[in-house]
């Protein structure tokens, strides 16, 4: 089980790099950052799972209800999470401007294209 | 370097990294482990020492409150960052939106539409300020609330057109939130400061637990990271629509 979670986390990340290494397009490899950045959420996730464990949340609940799940990789995640949303809106405003200054979003184009 | 090459390169970087991530994961604890004796310590010392019954939000918001301080900062100069790079060029003007614009008429959105917008927005407003006030005791707090919150404004323009969106975004109120969002945080840290005890330390009345009213500093800082996030979103989308809407090259 820990061999099939962990994979996942390695093949996200590695899928998500492979397409920012052969992007053809800026859009789309900033999509393909956060693919890979998505391995990382999962990651925390993942390490901080307990099998039948529940939620951090003890509304309605009694103060020690049986096994939870770790609190601080979901915080953690949460980061993640709000980092990531940052990051890509900060690289599609670069794309924006990268269209507009050079008419094309393919980086092997953009080769030559400084005024 | 040929897409080719490029391509050889990352296949041998790739298999590296793979076997390299591969190793560091064998070592740590197998998928559903007992939890490490710092959380397993948080879950059982939180609800009773911080009265609050979301765990995650006292973690983020008191535990590693100084964490969350420099994400908000994160955030906010990306918000920045964002403003500064699609701000109107040199050579470029703010022309009339493009629904006002003689010879761009975008059609208006369909009656239906319009009406789910006006459904919707209020529903969305009201579901944020839920989320952002009950941090401390359900699933929420200001981060999802706040987008949550921008997420009205987005539902307003595509239920009415650019001119009408506009009016609910006056940039001034959307700056001085994020600004007011960012330095609050750091405010209500200095509260620590101010009774002698160390910055970010929970000072404040701690209430019920499961009460509204209760946690201390961590609702308060919900709602200051909930004004940052929902003015920074807001941002955000004025500043991508005014690229779209707005924003022209300069006429030769």
């Amino acid at each position: 089980m820990s061999i099939l979670a962990y994979g996942v986390v390695i093949w996200l990340f590695i899928v998500g790099v492979y397409g920012v290494v052969t992007s053809r397009n800026l859009i789309h490899m900033a999509l393909c950052l956060t693919v890979a950045q998505s391995g990382t959420d999962l990651l925390l996730l993942e390490v901080g799972y307990r099998t039948g464990g529940h939620a951090p949340v003890f509304v309605g609940l009694s103060p020690h209800p049986g096994p939870t799940v770790d609190a601080v990789m979901q915080a953690l995640a949460l980061t993640d999470v709000v980092i990531g949303a940052a990051v890509t809106a900060l690289l599609l405003a670069l794309a924006v401007q990268v269209n507009k200054r050079s008419g094309t979003l393919d980086p092997d184009e953009l080769w030559g294209t400084r005024e | 370097m040929t897409p080719r090459g490029r391509l050889v390169f990352f296949i041998m970087a790739a298999a590296g990294l793979s076997v390299a991530l591969g190793i560091g994961f064998s070592e740590l604890p197998s998928f559903g482990a007992p939890i490490s004796a710092y959380a397993s310590l948080l879950n059982h010392l939180a609800p009773v020492q911080r009265r609050v019954t979301d765990v995650v939000s006292a973690v983020s918001f008191d535990y590693r409150g100084i964490d969350t301080l420099f994400e908000e900062f994160i955030l906010f100069s990306a918000v920045t960052g964002i403003a500064v790079v699609l701000r109107p060029l040199s050579d470029e003007v703010r022309d009339l939106p493009e629904d006002e614009a003689p010879e761009r008429k975008v059609p208006a959105p369909s009656p239906a539409v319009g009406l789910l917008g006006v459904i919707l927005s209020p529903l969305l407003v009201l579901i944020a300020i839920e989320t952002i006030t009950h941090g401390q005791l359900t699933p929420g707090g200001g981060f999802q609330g706040g987008v949550i919150l921008a997420s009205a404004l987005y539902v307003i323009y595509l239920a009415t057109g650019y001119s009408t969106a506009e009016r609910f975004q006056p940039t001034a109120l959307l700056e001085g939130s994020d600004g007011f969002g960012a330095g609050g945080y750091v405010v209500v840290g200095l509260l620590g400061l101010l009774g002698g005890v160390a910055f970010l330390t929970n000072v404040v009345g701690l209430g019920h637990s499961g009460n509204l009213i209760s946690g201390g500093t961590i609702p308060l800082l919900n709602v200051v990271v909930g004004i940052e996030v929902a003015g920074g979103f807001a941002i955000l989308g004025s500043e991508f629509l005014d690229q779209t809407a707005v924003i022209r090259p300069r006429r030769k």
